[in-house]
């Protein structure tokens, strides 16, 4: 037998204080806005009349990204004002996603409910001051809540239907998404961590070979978070975009 | 075989029942929550496959839509997660 002992859910989410009120996921989370910020200063200092190289090449090719990938798919061309939001938005979830899988870092910060679910109230702030803005506060009720099209009698069925999706839903599941994906992930890579522990330090010599099992599962896991963490970053920015477009013409 | 012998000669304490019921209903919770969302991704996948296969010029914009879809398909498992969790450690 191996002696398998799965570590406390405490013990893989909540880190001690490096000092008071201060603890491994703040660090993280002031690391990628520092970051995030450094890149797009140090873009900024090179001449825009030359060839982009080094710095600004990746951030004139994240600023494209998110232009092109997200606002034209999404809002279209009147949404382009959004670029900024969107883009500080992508960068700071993508960052916080990525320590995940960094060494030494090993936890990404959107896996604590707290992360996801401010910024997921702020989506939701924002769409719906926007919809208030563009059509008026009775414009914007009227058409969240009694989508034209609809035979009179269903009113009763839809506006209550639409009422709770767009009011409540919403930001739940743009919260639940982005932490529950960033924990199962996380929760995996430990599973596989402590498995191959195990095995490798097993009593009976034959299991230890076969701890090279899930080491590779967890290298090719590893792999995955990669993807993971970018893929989360793009949805909640892209979910973004067609709340606040969905919310600013709301023909579409 | 002393671990099961000595859950069998044990007499479970009402907490233990608890912890076993718990445990027991977050395997439940998650793996009913993940068979609707399963077959939903591979139904909404298989036919941006199709369509991106029939149309190669209309391959972004598909790809967006797949992945809006996916991201609302998956919600509810994820929920079932964060169930699971709700029910096993809280």
């Amino acid at each position: 037998m191996i002696a398998l002992k799965f570590p406390e859910m405490y013990e893989i989410l909540v880190w001690k204080d490096l000092f008071p009120t201060f603890n491994k996921i703040s660090l993280i989370a002031v690391m990628a806005v520092v970051i995030s910020t450094v890149i797009f200063l140090l873009a900024a200092r090179q001449d825009h009349n030359e060839a982009p190289r080094g710095v600004r090449n990746l951030a004139e090719s994240i600023v494209e990204f998110i232009e092109n990938g997200v606002i034209m798919q999404t809002m279209g061309r009147d949404g382009l004002g959004w670029t900024p939001f969107l883009l500080s938005m992508f960068l700071f979830i993508y960052l916080c996603n990525v320590p995940g899988i960094i060494p030494f870092l090993q936890m990404p910060a959107t896996a604590r409910m707290a992360v996801p679910l401010f910024l997921a109230l702020l989506v939701w702030v924002i769409y719906n001051a926007t919809g208030i803005k563009h059509q008026g506060f009775g414009g914007y009720f009227k058409s969240t809540l009694f989508p034209p099209g609809v035979p009179k009698a269903l009113y009763i069925l839809v506006t209550p239907i639409e009422f709770i999706s767009a009011i409540i839903v919403r930001p739940f599941s743009l919260a639940v998404r982005l932490f529950a994906n960033m924990m199962a992930g996380h929760i995996l890579l430990v599973t596989f961590a402590v498995l191959s522990e195990a095995l490798f330090q097993a009593k009976d010599k034959v299991l230890i070979p076969v701890g090279i099992l899930p080491m590779f599962m967890l290298i090719f896991l590893t792999g995955f978070e990669v993807l993971v963490a970018f893929l989360q970053a793009y949805i909640f920015v892209i979910l973004t975009a067609v709340y606040i477009g969905g919310a600013a013409h709301p023909e579409h | 075989m002393e671990a099961i012998a000595r859950l069998i000669a044990a007499d479970p304490t009402p907490a233990e029942l608890k912890n076993n019921a718990a445990a027991a209903s977050a395997g439940y919770a998650y793996g009913l929550a993940a068979i609707g969302p399963g077959i939903g991704i591979g139904y909404l996948v298989g036919k941006s496959v199709e369509a991106m296969a029939r149309q190669p010029e209309a391959a972004g914009m598909v790809r967006t839509t797949m992945f809006l879809g996916i991201a609302f398909t998956e919600a509810l498992a994820l929920i079932g997660f964060v169930v699971f969790i709700l029910l096993k450690f809280a």
